[in-house]
C-alpha cells in the first residue's frame, strides 16, 4: 500500500520526519519497506543566498555566496534573476543535473569543480531545466519554502511516499484514513476524518430504488444512495494525480470517486448506470450454475452456484465485491447514479475472486472481512464527492439493507488478570483505558477489567487477546520486560530415530564424507536415469510444481547423491566424498505418502588429497563399503556383505548389507555404479562408489547391541598373532576364511591383510594373507597351544574350502 | 650339465635369498632402496643372472630350481614393498635415516612438509546452524521433534487457525499434492512450515510442552539470490500454565544472545501471524540496519482450543526461524541458491 505524505497529510498532522515515522508505524505493526520520494536528487539541498557580485572578468556572470546549511560557499552564476535574500535549490560538487545544452532528452551530467572565466565555482544554483523539472533555464529556480538551508530538495519539491506492507488483519489500513488513525495514536496527533455531509433533495432514494437481499449470509449489509443530473468527465487533477500517485489510472470523474473513497476509507463501492438496472431493483442472490456475466474489462465469465451476483429482476449486473457487470457500466450518458456500498462476506469473496482468477483491489478488501459500519460512512463520503465533482441531486436518505445487523459482534472484554498474565506485566488501567480509546474503541470499565465496542474499521478484534496485543503494540513492545520462561519443563522423550540419524550422519562426517543437501522434488525423467533398486512405490505428484523439473517427489535419494557426484567432478579437484541423508517418498492412494528416511553417499574421484607420503588411489567399492562399516562400527556391530544383484550397480560389484547382531536385519546396498547409469549422468572415465541405507533399518542395528554387551575386561594376558598364507579358490569370499578362523576358541580376531591373485599362482586359485590373533582370558598361551589351534583352523579351512597354506 | 649342477644352483639361491634379505635390512632411504632393487631384482641383476645360467640344467633339475627362484623372485618383491612403505612410512627417505635399535629417531626433517591428514568431512551449513539453533533451545528445556515433509492441510493450515479461504493464507504460498491424496485431513501438501508438528504433539500429550522442531519447509517462490522454494524453519513452541510474552521474549533474547552474541542489538515489533496473537517480529541489528530474522507470538486460543487445551487455563508461545537466512547473515552468504547447489566448493567452507 503506498500511503504518499501529501494525502496523509489531509487527515493528520506529520510532526516528525519520514523516517521517524516510518519507524514507529513499523514498530507498531504496519511495517513500511520503503520511504519513496517523487522527487529526489542526490546533493542538492535548500540553500540561502547571502550576497551577489559581479564577476570580475564577464559582465553576464556574477559571483553567488550560498548558505548550504553547513558552510557558505561562492558559486559563479549566469541567471539574470539571482538576487540577495533568496531561497534557491543549491547542488552541490558530485550532484547529477540534467544536462541543459544537450538535445538528447534525459541526459545527465555529474557536477565538478571547475572554474568559470578565471573563478572557482563551487557548485551551482539550479534552474528548473537542471532539476529535470521543466525546460526552464531562462533564470534560476526560487523557491517558496521556509525549509532550513541542508535539506534536501526532495523533501521540498516532491512527496514522499511511504510504501507499507500491510499484514491480511489490518484491511483498515489499505485507506489512509487507517494509516492516518496509526500516525494520530503514535504521534499524538488528532485525526481529521473527510466530511461526509451532503445536501440531499426532498425525493426519497427509497421512492427511486429498491434493494433486495436474498442471501444473507453473504451479504450482511447493502447501502446505496441514487444522485441524479450528474455530468460525467475527467476528474479534476488533484484527484487523478492522487490516484495515479498510488497505482491507479483515472477513469471518469464517478468511477474515480468510487475508486478515491476505497483508498481513502477502505471500503470497496461500486457506481452503476441507474438507467441500465432493469426495474430499478437491486437483487443480490447467488449466481445460477452456468450463470454468464461480462465483467467491466470485457471478459465472459461462466458462474457456480456459490458466487455471489448483483443482479436485477432480468440479469446479473455484477460480481459482488468483485468486478462490476459491463452491461451496467457508468459511461459519457450516464444521467443517474446508482451508488452501491455494500458488505460482502470474506471467504466467499476470496473463493470467488481465485476461481476467477480476478484479484481485484474490492476483493483485496473483502476478503479479509468488512465491518457493515464501514458501508454507511463511505457511501455517504463518495456520495458527497460525487455531488462535488459531478453535479446532481442526491435523494434524501439512503437504502439500507441490513439483515446482518445483529449477528455482528459489537463488543470485546478484557479482564485485568488476563491482561497480566498473557503479557506478563501489569500495565496501569488508565494507560489501558488511553491507548484504546485513542484507537477509537469505546471503553468502559468493568468489575474485572474493560469492555470495548468495536470501532466500525476494527474487523481483526474479537478475543481479548487482541484487545492485549492493541495495548502492547502502542505502548510498545519494548515495555514488556523479559524473563527467563516460567513454567515447568517436560519430561524427556526418547527420540531414538533422530538419535540414530545423528549417529550415523556424525559417522559418515568423521569417516571424511560431506553432507549434501538437495531438493525433495524431482521430475520422473531425471529420477529415472538410476534404477531405484528393491520396491517402487508410484511418484507423489503435485498439482502445482514450481516447475517441471521438481513435479514429483523423489523415490531415492541415488538421483540426488550422483548428480552431485557428476557436477563436482567437473569443478572439483580432490576426493569427492559425499552423502546425503532426506526422505524419499512413495504415493500409497488417499492420505499421506509412504516417508521414508535414507542415508546414501558416493566416492568418485581420487580416494584422498594428494599426498607426498602416500600414492595416489581411485577411491573404489571399498570405500564405499568402509564407509558403511564405519556407521556400523558407531553401533557396535559387524555387517554380513553378500554379493546381490541391483539394476543401478554393476553385477558382482555389490553387496547386500545384513547385520547378524540386528537378526540378520538388511540395511541397505553399497557397490559400483553401473557405466550405462554414470553415462546418464554425464559421467565418464570415473568409477563411483555408491551405497545407501535405509533408516529403519539402522534403527534395530542401534538396538542390537546395548550398553552391557560392549564392554569386557581388559585380559591381562599377552596376545600371540600369527599369519596364515594361504591358497584358496579364486571365487571364495575371504570372509568364510575369517569367519572360521573366528570360530576358534582361542582367536580374538582374524583379518585378511593381502590378497594376491596374480601371475604365478596355480590356475584358478588366489593367495590371501591373514593375521590371528591368539588369547585366551586365563593365561598366557605357549608355543605348543598355538600351534594346536592353528593346525585346528587349518584343518577346518582344508576341509570346508579346500585351503591349503602356501609354502 | 649334472644333478650336482642343480643342487648348486638352489644352493646359490638359498645364499642369494639370505644376502639379498641382509641387504634389504641395511638399506636406508629411497636411494640405497632403489640401489638394492636394481642390484637384485633389476633386468640385470643377481636373480636374473640365476635364471639365465637355469638354461645349462636338465629338464627336471631345471623345473624344480626354476621353481624355486621364482619363488624367491616373489619374496624378495614382497619384502622389498614392505620395506619399502614401511620406509614411507617412517619417513627415512627424506632424512638422514632413524637411528635404528635405539628407539627414538634423530636428524633433521624438513618440518614443513605437510602432515599425514585424513579427509575432512563436514555437515552441510543448514545442518550445522540448525545443530546450533536446536542446542539452544534444546538447553532451555525444549526437545526436539520432527515431522513429514507431506503434511495434510489439516495439520499445515486448519488447527493453526488458518482456514480454507483465508487471506493470510496468501503468505504461504501453497504446493499441493495430487487431489487423489485428499483424505479425511483435507488436501495433502507439501508442509509450508514445520508449524504442523504444534497441533500433532499437543494432540498427544497434556500440558507442558516445550517442542522444537526443524526441517524442510516448501512454498511457491520465483527462486532468486534471497528466495528459495525450498528452505529450512527451526520452529518451537512452549505451553503451560502461566506462561506470558516476558516468557517468550525472555527465551528470545537468550537464543539471540547464543545465535549472535550478546553485543548484537535485538529488536520486536507487532507483527501478524494467524497462529499467534499477539504477534511479534524479532529483528536483529545488522550493519545499522534491522534484519527480520524470527516470527513468533502469544499462541492464538483457537489454536489452544482446536487441541483440546483450555485457553482460559494455559497460555504459550511458539517462534519460527529460518536456519539459512541467519546462515546468510552470519558467513555473509550472497545467494541462497549455494545451499542446495551441493556444490562442494562452497559446502567444503564450513
Amino acid at each position: 500500500m503506498k500511503v504518499p505524505l501529501s494525502w496523509l497529510k489531509d487527515y493528520v498532522g506529520i510532526t516528525v520526519p519520514p523516517d521517524e515515522l516510518a519507524h514507529r508505524l513499523t514498530m507498531a505493526g504496519t511495517e513500511v519497506e520503503k520511504i519513496e520520494r517523487t522527487a529526489s536528487w542526490d546533493n542538492v539541498v535548500v540553500g540561502h543566498v547571502r550576497s551577489v557580485r559581479p564577476h570580475p572578468n564577464a559582465d553576464r556572470l556574477r559571483l553567488v555566496t550560498v548558505f548550504n546549511g553547513e558552510s557558505e560557499v561562492e558559486v559563479v552564476c549566469g541567471a539574470p534573476n539571482v538576487a540577495d535574500g533568496q531561497t534557491i535549490a543549491y547542488a552541490g560538487i558530485g550532484a547529477v543535473l540534467a544536462d541543459p545544452y544537450s538535445d538528447e532528452p534525459g541526459a545527465t551530467h555529474r557536477l565538478k569543480k571547475s572554474k568559470i572565466r578565471g573563478v572557482e565555482s563551487n557548485g551551482m544554483v539550479c534552474s528548473e531545466k537542471e532539476l529535470g523539472l521543466s525546460g526552464e533555464h531562462e533564470g534560476i529556480l526560487v523557491l517558496d519554502t521556509d525549509a532550513a538551508p541542508g535539506t534536501p530538495l526532495g523533501d521540498v519539491l516532491g512527496d514522499v511516499v511511504l510504501d507499507a506492507e500491510l499484514t491480511p488483519n489490518r484491511p483498515d489500513c489499505l485507506g489512509i484514513v487507517g494509516i492516518a488513525r496509526e500516525v494520530a495514536v503514535l504521534t499524538g496527533q488528532e485525526l481529521r476524518l473527510p466530511p461526509v455531509e451532503y445536501a440531499e433533495s426532498p425525493v426519497p432514494t427509497a421512492s427511486l430504488a429498491t434493494v433486495r437481499i436474498d442471501d444473507p449470509d453473504l451479504c450482511p449489509r447493502y447501502t446505496a444512495t441514487v444522485i441524479s443530473g450528474v455530468k460525467i468527465g475527467p476528474s479534476p487533477e488533484w484527484l487523478a494525480e492522487r490516484l495515479r500517485a498510488i497505482g491507479e489510472r483515472p477513469i471518469n470523474n464517478i468511477v474515480d470517486v468510487t475508486n478515491y473513497v476505497m483508498f481513502e476509507l477502505g471500503q470497496p463501492l461500486h457506481a452503476f448506470d441507474y438507467d441500465r438496472v432493469a426495474g430499478h431493483t437491486v437483487i443480490v442472490r447467488r449466481a445460477a450454475a452456468g450463470e454468464m456475466l461480462v465483467t467491466l474489462d470485457g471478459k465472459d465469465r461462466k458462474l457456480d452456484g456459490e458466487m455471489l451476483l448483483i443482479a436485477d429482476p432480468e440479469k446479473g449486473i455484477g460480481l459482488a465485491g468483485v468486478m462490476g457487470g459491463a452491461n451496467s457500466e457508468i459511461d459519457g450518458s450516464t444521467k443517474t447514479v446508482f451508488l452501491e456500498s455494500a458488505t460482502f462476506i470474506g471467504p466467499n469473496n476470496r473463493r470467488t475472486s481465485s476461481a476467477l482468477g480476478l484479484r481485484s483491489q474490492a476483493t483485496l478488501r473483502f476478503e479479509k472481512g468488512l465491518r457493515s459500519g464501514l458501508a454507511e460512512v463511505a457511501l455517504r463520503r463518495a456520495t458527497r464527492l460525487i455531488l462535488e465533482l459531478a453535479g446532481g441531486e442526491a435523494a434524501s436518505g439512503i437504502i439500507d439493507e441490513h439483515p446482518g445487523r445483529d449477528a455482528e459482534q459489537q463488543s470485546v472484554s478484557l479482564t485485568r488478570e488476563k491482561l497480566a498474565r498473557v503479557l506478563g506485566t501489569e500495565v496501569p488501567a488508565e494507560k489501558v483505558d488511553a491507548t484504546l480509546s485513542s484507537l477509537g474503541f469505546d471503553v468502559s470499565e468493568t468489575a474485572a477489567g474493560w469492555e470495548a465496542q468495536i470501532p466500525y474499521w476494527r474487523s481483526d478484534v474479537t478475543i481479548p487477546e487482541d484487545l492485549i496485543e492493541e495495548v502492547a503494540r502502542i505502548i510498545g513492545y519494548d515495555e514488556v520486560p523479559v524473563t527467563p520462561p516460567a513454567g515447568r519443563v517436560p519430561t524427556w522423550q526418547p527420540r531414538p530415530e533422530i538419535t540414530t540419524r545423528n549417529r550415523a550422519v556424525d559417522a559418515l562426517v568423521r569417516a571424511g564424507m560431506q553432507e549434501i543437501i538437495s531438493y525433495a522434488a524431482t521430475s520422473e525423467s531425471k529420477e529415472g536415469r538410476v534404477p531405484l533398486g528393491g520396491d517402487a512405490l508410484e511418484h507423489v505428484r503435485m498439482l502445482n510444481p514450481v516447475s517441471a523439473d521438481h513435479a514429483v517427489m523423489r523415490r531415492t535419494l541415488r538421483e540426488s547423491v550422483l548428480n552431485a557426484v557428476s557436477r563436482n567432478l567437473r569443478s572439483w579437484r580432490g576426493p569427492v566424498a559425499l552423502f546425503e541423508t532426506g526422505h524419499v517418498f512413495g504415493s500409497v492412494g488417499e492420505g499421506l505418502p509412504r516417508e521414508r528416511v535414507m542415508i546414501a553417499g558416493a566416492f568418485a574421484g581420487p580416494a584422498n588429497e594428494v599426498s607426498w607420503t602416500d600414492g595416489a588411489r581411485a577411491a573404489d567399492f571399498f570405500d564405499a563399503k568402509g564407509a558403511v562399516e564405519t556407521v556400523l562400527a558407531e553401533f557396535h556391530v559387524e555387517g554380513e556383505f553378500a554379493a546381490v544383484e541391483d539394476p543401478a550397480l554393476t553385477p558382482g560389484r555389490t553387496a547386500e548389507i545384513t547385520v547378524p547382531a540386528a537378526g540378520g536385519v538388511r540395511i541397505g546396498v553399497t557397490g559400483d555404479v553401473r557405466g550405462k547409469v554414470l553415462a546418464a549422468f554425464d559421467i565418464d572415465g570415473t568409477s563411483v562408489s555408491l551405497f545407501e541405507l535405509e533408516l529403519d533399518g539402522l534403527q534395530s542395528v542401534a538396538q542390537a547391541v546395548g550398553p552391557a554387551d560392549i564392554y569386557s575386561p581388559i585380559v591381562r594376558y599377552q596376545d600371540s598373532a600369527r599369519d596364515l598364507a594361504l591358497l584358496i579358490d579364486r571365487a571364495t569370499p575371504t570372509a568364510l576364511v575369517t569367519a572360521i578362523a573366528r570360530k576358534s576358541r582361542l582367536v580374538s580376531s582374524a583379518t585378511v591383510f593381502d590378497v594376491f591373485d596374480g601371475k604365478g599362482l596355480p590356475e584358478g586359485k588366489k593367495s590371501i594373507a591373514v593375521r590371528v590373533v591368539y588369547q585366551s582370558p586365563n593365561k598366557t598361551l605357549t608355543a605348543e597351544e598355538l600351534a594346536k589351534s592353528e593346525a585346528g583352523i587349518l584343518r577346518a579351512l582344508e576341509s570346508q574350502l579346500g585351503a591349503t597354506l602356501r609354502v | 650339465m649334472t644333478s650336482s649342477g642343480a643342487a648348486d644352483t638352489e644352493e646359490s639361491i638359498t645364499s642369494l635369498k639370505d644376502e639379498a634379505l641382509a641387504g634389504l635390512a641395511a638399506a636406508s632411504g629411497a636411494e640405497a632402496l632403489e640401489q638394492w632393487r636394481v642390484e637384485f631384482l633389476g633386468r640385470k641383476g643377481r636373480l636374473t643372472g640365476v635364471l639365465r645360467n637355469l638354461g645349462s640344467l636338465d629338464e627336471s633339475a631345471r623345473r624344480s630350481a626354476g621353481a624355486a627362484a621364482n619363488r624367491l623372485k616373489g619374496e624378495l618383491e614382497a619384502a622389498f614393498d614392505e620395506r619399502r612403505t614401511a620406509s614411507q612410512r617412517s619417513g627415512t627417505e627424506t632424512g638422514p635415516g632413524d637411528s635404528g635399535r635405539s628407539g627414538g629417531r634423530t636428524g633433521a626433517i624438513d618440518v614443513t612438509l605437510p602432515g599425514r591428514r585424513s579427509r575432512t568431512g563436514r555437515l552441510h551449513p543448514s545442518t550445522q546452524m540448525i545443530r546450533e539453533m536446536l542446542e539452544a533451545f534444546n538447553e532451555m528445556g525444549f526437545q526436539t521433534v520432527e515431522g513429514n515433509e507431506v503434511e495434510l492441510e489439516r495439520y499445515n493450515f486448519d488447527m493453526l487457525n488458518l482456514p480454507a479461504d483465508h487471506p493470510a493464507r496468501d503468505m504461504q504460498d501453497t504446493i499441493w499434492i495430487d487431489r487423489s491424496s485428499r483424505s479425511e485431513g483435507g488436501g495433502v501438501l507439501l508442509r509450508t512450515q514445520t508449524s504442523p508438528m504444534q497441533p500433532r504433539t499437543m494432540e498427544k500429550q497434556d500440558p507442558p510442552v516445550r517442542i522444537v522442531s526443524p526441517g524442510k519447509c516448501f512454498r511457491i517462490e520465483a527462486t532468486d539470490a534471497t528466495h528459495e522454494w525450498q528452505f529450512h524453519q527451526v520452529e518451537g513452541l512452549a505451553v503451560d500454565e502461566g506462561l506470558s510474552f516476558a516468557d517468550l521474549k525472555g527465551t528470545l533474547y537468550e537464543f539471540a544472545r547464543r545465535i549472535f552474541g550478546a553485543g548484537r542489538k535485538v529488536r520486536f515489533r507487532c507483527d501478524f501471524f494467524p497462529f499467534v496473537e499477539p504477534g511479534v517480529d524479532m529483528s536483529v541489528d545488522w550493519n545499522g540496519r534491522w534484519v527480520e530474522i524470527l516470527g513468533a507470538g502469544m499462541v492464538h486460543p483457537q489454536v489452544l482450543r482446536n487441541v483440546g487445551y483450555d485457553p482460559e487455563k494455559y497460555t504459550g508461545f511458539a517462534f519460527g526461524v529460518g536456519p539459512e537466512r541467519v546462515a546468510m547473515l552470519k558467513y555473509g552468504i550472497e545467494d541462497i541458491r549455494h545451499f542446495f547447489s551441493n556444490d562442494l566448493r562452497f559446502l567444503s567452507q564450513f
